[in-house]
Order: structure tokens, then sequence, then C-alpha cells
């Protein structure tokens, strides 16, 4: 009943336009010059094919109203007019002329890149996004969040705040900054998509291609991939976080500290229970969508953990499939040595398993 | 039969069976590529029943062709059919030369950098393009230099026996053996006409003559092209060898079947001259096969200057 | 002129009894028969999983099915609706039709018609029992984008592909045996431009099928290399490049979205000028812009693609030739609405089918155009716009004008004449349903809703909600529609020859019930200028 009662409300609510910008009926307006461009591209053809609609439709319902044979019409017979079909020949085309100009400015101007200030790196991946800041050296992973993922099966009313548009880790970018966006996929297409900032991009396997945002408000902006790439297309979130540029400094070197912390925690020998604890959490951000959390895969396609021949046997193999992968196993050596250690020592020890235990010096050793 | 009459032919078993037999085959193909015991006969089943079902549609075609039931009007339709099953091949073909040229002016300039692909080639080492590699990245070469991430690309389709790094710009030479094999397809479609105009003269002797020296040049040809895969193939350059490989191998391959194709047809034109099928004004079996076979003459030398020659 | 068979002069006259005169069959209106209950079928299955994606998009959350089962569903309904459902109805319509209308006695071809048909369940067979091996059906969508479907996909692709080629093969045998028909079996006395226009859609459409599909046949073989021969096409570590699988493949596939809409307006341009009892505005102008559409999309393939990285120049070529596609149809639009102007209309059942579709088509035509905006793409695309753009060009445009000439010539497929007043209600139900669907996916996608996804977030619940509401609704008037079809086979009235008052037409002249053999001799030059479309 309260379903239906919602139902009500929002067909009430399409015809109300105070609330169309409240249910989310347009475009993003955005707050880069591209998006906004975009947006005015968008609503001008719009509303070009709303005032042709009428005049068409008008004029097809006019006739379906006076020129019924209920109403005593009698069919006249002409069937030819050569000035009429010039005249809906050329009128659209200059409409179409009207309208490739704007468009070609805008696209003209969003290809360019070359003003960028910063550039990004961004690496599809199944199912996560991968951002580099060649230049500062950061690197991390960006998974959707543990908050969406424990609720996929959940009602409605239990769904998190920006359920299926959180990570765990955002992108941060300063503001009125140009940056440009580096887009390439480690596996299969994938496409980085923030409709604030009217870029969406295809990453390839192989190439990399651009775009570029400078984006003039503050505030978080979520997008989405927006290409079929597999089970989990629907599960991999984009979450810009822009900032003042004094704040991104701040943050810049904080994630300096950090990286350098793990660099140092990797040389250490770790216990086994510490590495089984944080093995645990890097396989269900990263493993866990295809070997499924109870490590039972999806055969025939991702083989299961449990009892699996490589995690119950030589670790050295172990190891070098985890960091090169082979066939739909990605390669997984944009993680930490650390994080390497303790995901491969929870698969070599969860799940029933026998194996053996590693260390990141091990892997450092194999990459 | 008479020529102001409609020809409609009544109800047939042999679509049933070709259907059958092509689903067989391709079911056994399929299971065969996945390693299942059983996938080789099944496919062999299939195409078994395939060849039969040729056999016997064909052989109802011709036998009512030579019984007169036929008239102008199934000619002519039959003309439409061939000629335009001949334009489908030739888009076939056209996909895999759109391809080449695509590969070649498009997707490894770009992995080598050019146009907007600038940082393309920092995925790849440094990669440097040029066409007549026959491979192209190996795995764990990669280093970002440019872009200093610190990370590193991998692609898991890179088989992982490494790479020959030869650049075999001449592994073909096209003046050898493809020249030679030109020479050979066009000499062929020349005998083939002779032969067409002694069908027009009814001169059976030399029809055959002609007929015979043309299978002879199809299959020297063939001969020649799997000698030249043997010399391609010990230079390194296999089916797998990037794309280079792949392009030169799928166009030249598909022709080759179709050569193969071509010679078979036209031993059964051969055959069918031999038992008189044919006289000088209703022959179309004859000039369907050698519309088809100039067709495949001309693929050739599209492949010639495209995959050989530039 | 009379008609010969091969040997039995007997067999001609009527069908053979039983079973195997289906699966022997070398008639035109059998084999179109075959056809059209073959595509209703896969509509229904098509449907049942259009009916999944819409129950789990019913509301927010993973309620029914894993996410890699979805991704089966939304693929397989796009293949079977696009190869399974739509493209052979309008075969079968071409079967039925083009001989009556040329005033032909059969196809041109009618053995090799035979197996045009006799292919399609075995494709549609392989294609389904994907569903049941390991790993799955496909699950990389109707465009299946390499690697996905190549390094990344499980063996049954293997399947899929060798599904694709039987289809692909069954496509152009039929196309060539249009053409041989329309331009070998047309009778003596008709000239090109006394065809109707059926005949001239449908013999355009073939050419973009003989063009189109071998393409096709070379993707998958390219795909069926690179997954199991080790060649590097689609990859980029041996040369190739997956963006060039897209090339190949849309060069493929945006001529057969208009091979899935040019017999769609050749079907209105019959029933129009029917109702309005006046003759077809612009006749000539009709064929020139069916062919120039037809040409102008073997040249825009490129803008299903304008964010995979192609350089500049080539966006804007492609946004340009993409935005020239409206003058040629928009020439179409406005001829059916003068044809409409000052007649005498009346509005059964496939009059308003077909005005429905004029009004629903347009407006997919509308959205249509606003994707070719290279820029404005970069928002639409891979959202719910798209999906809104491509339901209403094919489900109301396609499927609509399947339903139009279903109700059209049904009485002289079967001599009787369907419930009007039930035909009548199954329409509004159809239409206000279907909008009720398609109609707010314009939302989702502008606000943000991407495609191909088995949940979303919570912004987009409501319409999502109305969008499987009225796709259920949508889905029940098909129970309704094969009411209808059924009880007019079994029980309907037995009509005239020319139920229709304005109906103008060579099928028109054959007895209530068509002859088994359309004509046996063909029309006269008088009779085939009275009924022309242009006088
Ligand atoms: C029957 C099928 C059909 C038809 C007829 C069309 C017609 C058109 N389509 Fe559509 N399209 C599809 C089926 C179809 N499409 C499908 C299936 C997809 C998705 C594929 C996938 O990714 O899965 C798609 C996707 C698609 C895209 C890619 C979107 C994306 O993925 O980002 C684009 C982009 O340009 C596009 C454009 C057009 C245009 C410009 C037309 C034009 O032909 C429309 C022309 C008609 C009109 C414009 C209306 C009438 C004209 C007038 C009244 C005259 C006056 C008008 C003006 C001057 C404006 N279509
Ligand atoms: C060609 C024609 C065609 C037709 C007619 C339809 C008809 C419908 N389509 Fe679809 N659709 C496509 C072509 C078509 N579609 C394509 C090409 C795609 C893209 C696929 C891809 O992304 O790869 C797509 C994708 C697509 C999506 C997007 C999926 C996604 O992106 O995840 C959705 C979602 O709502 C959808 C819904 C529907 C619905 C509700 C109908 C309704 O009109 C269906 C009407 C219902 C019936 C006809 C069923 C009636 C029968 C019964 C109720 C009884 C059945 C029971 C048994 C048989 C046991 N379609
Ligand atoms: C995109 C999906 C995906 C993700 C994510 C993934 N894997 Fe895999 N994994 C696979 C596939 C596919 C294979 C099978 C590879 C093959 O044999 O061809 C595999 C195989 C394996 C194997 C070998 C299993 C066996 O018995 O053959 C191990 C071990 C493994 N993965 C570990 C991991 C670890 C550790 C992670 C996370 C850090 C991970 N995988 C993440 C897809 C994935
Ligand atoms: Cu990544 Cu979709
Ligand atoms: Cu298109």
């Amino acid at each position: 009943m309260k379903k239906l009662a919602k139902v009500v409300a929002s067909v009430i609510a399409l015809t109300s336009t105070a609330v169309f910008s409240e249910y989310g009926l347009n475009m993003t307006k955005g707050v880069t010059s591209i998006s906004r461009d975009i947006y005015d591209l968008h609503m001008m053809v719009f509303w070009v094919c709303v005032v042709i609609a009428v005049i068409v439709f008008g004029a097809m319902f006019y006739s379906v109203f006076a020129h019924r044979k209920s109403k005593g019409a009698v069919a006249a017979q002409f069937h030819e007019s050569t000035k009429a079909e010039i005249l809906w020949t050329l009128i659209p085309v200059v409409i179409l002329i009207g309208m490739a100009i704007p468009a070609t400015t805008t696209l003209i101007d969003l290809e360019d890149t070359s003003k960028a200030e910063m550039s990004i790196k961004v690496t599809g991946h199944q199912w996560k996004w991968q951002y580099d800041y060649p230049e500062e050296g950061i690197s991390f992973m960006s998974n959707l969040a543990k908050s969406s993922k424990n609720s996929l099966r959940k009602d409605i009313k239990d769904k998190p705040e920006n359920y299926l548009l959180e990570v765990d880790k955002h992108l941060v970018i300063p503001v009125d900054t140009s940056v440009r966006f580096l887009i390439t996929s480690n596996d299969v297409i994938h496409n980085w998509w923030v409709p604030a900032f009217g870029v969406k991009q295809d990453a390839n396997p192989g190439f990399i291609n651009d775009a570029w945002a400078k984006a003039d408000v503050i505030g978080t902006y979520r997008g989405q991939c927006a290409e079929l790439c597999g089970k989990d297309h629907g599960f991999m979130p984009i979450v810009v976080d822009v900032v003042s540029k004094a704040d991104y400094a701040i943050w810049v070197a904080k994630e300096q500290a950090a990286a350098a912390a793990a660099v140092a925690s990797a040389t250490k020998t770790w216990t086994t229970s510490e590495l089984m604890t944080k093995g645990k959490d890097v396989y269900e951000t990263n493993c866990a969508g295809c070997h499924k959390k109870d490590g039972s895969g999806m055969p025939p396609i991702f083989p299961a953990m449990i009892g699996s021949p490589i995690a119950n046997g030589q670790a050295s193999e172990h190891v070098n499939l985890v960091l090169h992968g082979k066939g739909g196993m990605p390669a997984f050596k944009m993680l930490g040595d650390a994080d390497l250690a303790s995901v491969i020592t929870y698969e070599r020890n969860g799940f029933g398993n026998t194996g053996s235990v590693v260390q990141p010096s091990d892997i450092k050793s194999a990459r | 039969m008479n020529e102001e009459e409609y020809y409609v032919p009544e109800g047939t078993y042999w679509p049933i069976i070709g259907s059958i037999g092509v689903s067989t085959l391709f079911v056994g193909f399929a299971n065969q590529m996945h390693g299942v015991e059983w996938g080789a006969s099944v496919m062999a089943l299939g195409f078994a029943i395939t060849v039969f079902m040729m056999f016997g549609w064909f052989g109802q075609v011709v036998n009512e062709s030579t019984s007169g039931i036929y008239n102008k009007q199934v000619d002519r339709s039959f003309r439409w059919g061939m000629s335009w099953f001949i334009f489908s091949e030739v888009m076939f073909f056209a996909a895999f030369f759109g391809a080449l040229f695509y590969a070649r002016e498009l997707s490894v300039p770009w992995l080598g950098g050019a146009d907007n692909n600038i940082f393309t080639p920092d995925l790849w080492n440094s990669f440097s393009a040029s066409w007549h590699q026959m491979a192209f990245m190996a795995p764990g070469s990669v280093t970002d230099t440019a872009l200093q991430s610190g990370t590193v690309l991998s692609f898991p389709a890179v088989p992982a026996s490494g790479i020959e790094t030869a650049t075999p710009a001449m592994v073909v030479n096209p003046w050898g053996l493809p020249a030679l094999n030109t020479a050979l397809l066009l000499a062929s479609g020349v005998t083939l006409t002779y032969a067409h105009h002694a069908l027009r003269a009814g001169n059976r002797n030399q029809i055959v003559g002609w007929l015979v020296a043309t299978i002879a040049l199809g299959a020297a040809f063939l001969g020649f092209q799997i000698m030249e895969y043997g010399h391609a193939y010990q230079d390194g350059l296999k089916l797998t060898s990037g794309i280079y490989g792949s392009t030169f191998y799928m166009l030249t391959g598909f022709h080759g079947f179709h050569v193969t194709v071509g010679v078979i047809m036209l031993t059964v034109i051969l055959y069918r001259v031999q038992k008189g099928h044919f006289n000088a004004d209703n022959h179309f079996g004859f000039e369907g096969v050698a519309w088809y076979w100039h067709f495949v003459d001309v693929v050739w030398l599209g492949l010639f200057i495209f995959v050989y020659w530039l | 002129m009379t008609t010969a068979t091969a040997s039995h002069d007997d067999h001609h006259h009527g069908p053979e009894k039983g079973l195997m005169r289906w699966v022997k069959t070398t008639n035109h209106k059998d084999i179109g028969t075959l056809y059209l209950w073959f595509a209703f079928s896969m509509l229904l299955i098509g449907g049942a999983l259009a009916m999944g994606i819409r129950m789990e998009l019913l509301q927010p959350g993973l309620q029914l099915m894993d996410p890699h089962f979805f991704n089966q569903l939304t693929t397989m309904h796009g293949l079977i609706m696009v190869f399974g459902a739509i493209m052979p109805a309008f075969v079968g319509l071409g079967n039925w039709l083009i001989p009556m209308m040329v005033g032909a006695p059969d196809m041109a071809l009618p053995r090799m018609n035979n197996w045009s048909f006799w292919i399609l369940p075995f494709a549609g067979g392989i294609l389904l029992s994907t569903f049941f091996m390991e790993g799955g059906a496909p699950a990389f969508g109707w465009t299946f984008y390499a690697p996905l479907s190549t390094t990344f996909a499980p063996d049954s692709t293997d399947f899929f592909i060798f599904a694709v080629h039987l289809l692909g093969f069954s496509s152009i045998m039929g196309a060539i045996n249009i053409i041989a028909t329309v331009l070998n079996m047309r009778a003596p006395d008709m000239k090109l431009m006394d065809m109707p226009l059926f005949v001239w859609t449908w013999l355009i459409t073939s050419f973009l099928l003989i063009g189109a599909m071998p393409v096709l046949a070379g993707a998958v073989t390219m795909m069926l290399t690179d997954r199991n021969f080790g060649t590097s096409f689609f990859d980029a570590a041996g040369g190739g490049d997956p963006v060039m699988f897209q090339h190949i493949f849309w060069f493929f596939g945006h001529p057969e979205v208009y091979i899935m809409i040019l017999p769609a307006f050749g079907v209105v341009s019959h029933i129009i000028p029917t109702f309005a009892r006046k003759p077809l505005f612009g006749y000539s102008s009709m064929v020139y812009a069916t062919a120039s559409i037809a040409f102008l999309s073997y040249i825009v393939w490129a803008h299903h693609m304008f964010l995979t990285g192609m350089p500049v120049a080539g966006e804007l070529y492609f946004m340009y030739a993409t935005m020239l596609i409206a003058v040629p149809t928009g020439v179409k639009v406005f001829n059916w609405i003068s044809t409409m102007w000052r007649g005498s209309m009346t509005f059964e059942t496939p009059m308003l089918w077909a005005i429905s579709f004029v009004f629903l088509f347009t407006i997919g035509g509308f959205s249509g155009l606003m994707l070719g905006i290279a820029p404005a793409d970069i928002q639409y695309h891979d959202t719910y716009f798209v999906v809104a753009h491509f339901h209403y060009v094919l489900v109301t445009g396609a499927l609509w004008s399947i339903i139009a000439a279903t109700f059209y010539w049904l009485p002289k497929w079967t001599g009787r004449m369907y419930n009007e007043g039930l035909a009548k209600v199954h329409f509004w139900w159809a239409v206000i349903s279907v909008n009720v669907l398609f109609f707010p996916q314009h939302f989702l996608g502008l606000a943000g809703m991407p495609r191909r996804i088995p949940d979303y977030s919570l912004q987009f619940a409501d319409f999502n909600m109305i969008s499987s509401i009225g796709g259920f609704a949508f889905g029940a008037s098909f129970i309704l529609f094969t009411y209808i079809i059924v009880d007019c086979i079994r029980n309907g009235k037995p009509t005239t020859s020319r139920p229709w008052e304005g109906a103008k037409g060579l099928e028109w002249t054959l007895a209530p019930k068509a002859d088994y053999h359309s004509f046996n001799k063909p029309p006269s030059r008088k009779l085939i200028e009275a009924e022309s479309q242009h006088s």
C-alpha cells in the first residue's frame, strides 16, 4: 500500500514542474564549463524538438479530429506537391545546421586537453577503480563501500545513504584546477563517468584516453562505471571530492606519509594472525567479487578458493598468479606488499585450506 | 517446358537435412574446441550430413535442369541469387580487409603514440610501432616511464611463452611466391574465359581442355600457398604473431578456402560438361561457378596489393 | 499462363497434409506463417526475459537474481528480440505479402526459402541452450564488446558465435530471395515505380541485409579465432584494438536498426492511405527517402562510439552524418501526415496502431537526434535515456508496425475477421501501458541511471517502479493479443476479399483467404494501375 502511495505521489510529481528537479528529471548542470555547455546544448535541442513536435503532431491530431469520415469528411485526392516537399526538406536542414554549430564548438573544446595543470591516471579493474597521481606518487584503489555491499539484499528503508554511490576511498582534486584524466583499463572496457564534470570516457585496455575537468564548486560528486564490464558492472561507483587548494595540499601530504608507512611495514615480519585479519579485509574488498566471500567462487569462470590446488600448493606459484594474473584473473601488482602477503596467506589458510604463510618480504622478492 | 509458365517446385526435405547438418557440424566444432571427446566425431558427422545434403540438393536441381522443366525466369532467379550471394561474400572479406586497414593505419600507430594517444606507449614500455612486426608486447616488460605511477599494467592475454623479436619486414617477399600465385590465378581466369567461349561455340574437347587447365592452375596456386605458409611458419610468422599474423593468415586463409571450394566446383562442372549437361545457351551452372572463380581472383588481387605488397 | 510443378501437378493446388507439410513446404504463405509463429514465440520468450529484468528493477536491492544472471537476461532479451522476434517477423510479412503485392505465384527461390526459415529454430535452439551451459548464457550485452566477450567470457560463447553465424546465413538467404522475387517474379507489366511501398522498403532492406550481415559474420569469426586460435584482432597486446571490434560491430549494427524499421515504414505507408481513403502522399519521395536512409545508415555507425576516444575529426563527421538522417525520416513523417490531411478517416484497429506509430516513433526519432549530438551524448551514452530511445523506435516503431500489419492483413491470411471491439481494448491497453513503461526511462537516464545494471541507487526508485508496473501491464496485453488472434483464426466471421473500404493493392484482388499460390496468371496492366499507390 505504501508503495502504491509512493507511485501515485510520483505520478502527481510528474505533473508539477516545481518538483521536477527534486526527483531528478533532467540532466545535471554540473560544475564545469563543459558540463554546462552540454546542458545548454541538451536543452536547446530538446526545445527545438518540442517545437517541431507541437507543429507536426498538432497537424496530425487536427487532421484526425477534423477529417474523419464520421464527421462527413470527403477525401481529397491530392497526392503530390513538389513545393511542399522541397520546403520540408530544406527547413529541417537549416534547423540541423543551427544545432550543429554550437555542438561543434563544444565538442572541440572538450576534446582539447592541452590546458591541463595536473594529470591523474584512472585505471578500470573488474570491478573497482585505481587512481594514480604520477607527480605526487600517490596510488590507491577505490572500491564500492562496505555499507552498500552489506545492504544489497536489505529492504529499501534499511539501505544506507548514497546506496551504491559510495566508495571506500574518494578521489580528491583541487577546485579551479584543470585536471587531465588519463583513462585506461586493466581488463575489459570500463567507462569513467562523473556527470557533474561532463566527463564520460571509455577505459580501453591497452590504450590511454584522456578527458579534462575544471570543477569550480567545492563538493562531493558521484558517478558510475558506464560500460558493461561483467558481473559487477553496476557496483563500481566513482566518488570525487573537489576541495580547496589548501585542503588538497594537506591531503597530498597525508597520503604521501601513509604510503611511506606502508613501505616501512612491508619490511617487518608479520604474525600469522595479523596477516589473517588484514588478509580477510583485503580479500573481501578485492577478491570476493569473483571468488565470493566464502571462497566458493563461481565455477567454471571463477574458481573456488576452497580446496584450490594453487592455494594449497607452492607459495611461489600462488604469489606469481596473484601478482601477474592469468586468463580472467587480473594482475594485482598495484596492491602493496603487505596487502598481497596478507591476502595470499588468508587464502592459503582460510576456507579450510592448509597452505603456507607468506610474508611481505616474499612478495617484494617475487615482484 | 512452356516459356509462359511459372515454375514452382514441390516440397523438399533437403533444407531440413541441411539445417541438421550444419547445426551438428557447429555443435561438434564448439565441443571439440573445448576439449570434449566426442566433439570431433560429431563434427565429422555434421560435415557428412552437410555434404550429403549438397549432393542431394544440387543433384535434384541438376536433374530438373537437364530434364528441361526450368524456363528463362528460373534461370534469371538463379542468376540474381548467385550474384547477390557473391556480393555477400565480398562483404565478408570486406570485414577482414577493414580489420587490416584499421589495425595498420590506426591501432598500431596509436599504440606507438600517434594522434591523441601520446600516452599510450607508456603502457607498453615505450613501445614503438611498426606494422610488419610479428609479436608485440612481452609480459612484464612494461614499465611506466613518463607516468612514473609506480604501477604496471600487464595483459592477461599475452601468451606467457614470451616473444619473438624478429621484425621480418620482408618475411614474405611479395615478388616471390605471391607474385607467381598472382600470375597463376590471373591465368586461370583467362583459361576459364576460354572454356566459356568454347562452351558457347559448342566445342566439348576444347571446354574440357581449358577447364582442366583452370583446375590445374587453381590447384597449383593452392600448392604454392601451402608452401608459402610453411616458409612463413619457419620464419616465425604464425597465426598467433600479433595482428600482422592474424590478418595475414585469416585473409589468405579464407581466400585459400574459397579457392579450394572453387576448385571443387570446377571439378564438378568438368564432370557435368562431360555428361553433356550444358549447351551453348543454357549453362547457368557453368557461369555461376565462373563468376565465383572471378570473384576469388579479384579478392586475391586485393590481397596481393594490401597484404603482400604495400 | 499456368503454374507447373516439377512432377506431380496435383500438389501445387493445395498444401500437403500433416506435419510434414510444414517441414517440406516451399510455399511462400506456409513459410510466412512459420516465420510469423516463430517470431511470435520468440517475442514471448524475449518478453518473458524482459519481465524478469523489470521484476528485478522493481525496487532497489538485489531481490531475485545474482548480477551475472541479470546480465544474461539483458543480453538474451536484446538478442532474442532483435534476431528472433523483429527480424523474422518482417521476413514472415515479406514472405506472405511480397508475392501477392507484385503479382507473382510464389517466391523466386522457394526451396532456399524453406531453408532460410528452417535454420532459424536450430539457431534459436543453440542460442537458448546456452542458458543451461556452464558459465551461463551470453552476459556481455547484445553488442558483445570485446574483450568481455573474448578473453573474459565462458565457453558457451562459442555456441553463441555459431548461432549468430546461422542467423546471419538465414537472413542473407532470405534477403537474396526477396531481391530475386521483386526483380524477377514481378508481374511483367509492373514497373519499379508501380511497386507498393512495402515491396520497395523490403527491397531496400534486403540490400542492407546483404551488406551488413556478412560483416557481422566476419566480426564473430574474428571473435572465434581470438578466443580459440590465438589471433589478436581485439587485443592491444598483439597490436589489435578492442575498439576495432566496435567499429566492425556497428558497421553491421547501425544498418541493422534500419533493417528493423524500413519495412515498418512500408507497412504504415499502406495502412494510412487505406483508412484515410486517400492516395499516399509523395509516393516517389517516399521511395527516395527510404533509399537515402539506407545509404546514410552505412556511414553513421560510429555514433554509438562517441566515447571510445575517436579523434575529434571522426566524431564531428559521424555527428553530422547522423543528424542528416533526420531529413529523409522527416520527409516520411510529413508525407504520412499529408496523407491523412483532408482525408476521410476512420479508425479501425490497424489505423490506430499506425497513427500511434507515427506519434511514438517520431518521439523515438527525436531522442535519437539528441543522442546524435556528440557532446550531449557524453551525458546520455549508456544510460536509460538510450534504452528509452531504442524502445520507442523498436517497440512502438518496429513491433507496433508488425502488430498493425497483423490486424490489417489478418483477414487476407485467414479469410476471417477479428473481433474489432476487443482489438480496440487491446490497443488502448497497450498504448497506455507502453508509455508508462518506457517514458519514465527518459528521466531515469537524464538523472544518471546507467543501463545494464541489476541494482540502482535510491533516487531512481520511483521511476523504476512506475516503469516496471507499466511493463507488467504491457506484458499482460499480449495475453489478450494472443486471444484475439487465435479467436479470429478459429471463430472469426468470414470476410470479403477487400474487407477495408479504402484498401488498394493487388493482394485485395485475391480471394478473401488468398489462394495457396497467389497469382497463377500475372495481373494485367489495367489492374496494376488501378491498384497502385500513386493513383
Ligand atoms: C528501429 C531502430 C532504430 C531507429 C529507427 C533509430 C533511429 C535513430 N537513432 Fe538510434 N538506436 C537504436 C535503434 C534505432 N535508432 C538502438 C537499438 C540503439 C542502441 C544500441 C545499443 O547500444 O544497444 C540506438 C542508439 C542510438 C545512438 C547511440 C546512443 C549511445 O549509445 O550513446 C544514437 C546516437 O546518435 C542514435 C541515433 C539515432 C538517430 C539520429 C536516429 C534517426 O534515424 C531518427 C530520425 C527521426 C527523427 C528525427 C524524427 C522524425 C523527423 C522529423 C519530424 C523531421 C524534423 C526533425 C528535425 C529537423 C529534428 N541511436
Ligand atoms: C527489438 C525489440 C525489443 C523489444 C520488443 C523489447 C521489449 C521490451 N524491452 Fe527491451 N531491449 C532491446 C530490444 C527490445 N526490447 C534491446 C536490443 C535491449 C538492449 C540489450 C542490451 O543491453 O544488450 C533491450 C534492453 C531492455 C532493458 C534494459 C536492460 C538493461 O539495460 O539492463 C529493459 C529494461 O527495462 C527492457 C525492457 C523491455 C520490456 C519491458 C519490453 C516489453 O515490450 C516486452 C513486452 C512483453 C512481452 C512481449 C511478454 C508477453 C508474454 C507474457 C507475459 C507471457 C510470457 C510467458 C511465457 C512465454 C512462459 N529492454
Ligand atoms: C575479475 C575477477 C577476479 C578477481 C577480482 C580475482 N580473481 Fe582470482 N581468479 C579469477 C579467475 C578468472 C581465475 C582463473 C584463472 C585461470 O585459471 O585461467 C582466478 C584464479 C585465482 C587463483 C587460482 C585458483 C585455482 O585453483 O586455479 C587464485 C589463488 C586467485 N585467483 C586469487 C585471487 C586473489 C588473491 C584475488 C584478490 C586479490 C583475486 N583472485 C581476485 C578471477 C578473479
Ligand atoms: Cu566497469 Cu562497468
Ligand atoms: Cu545507430
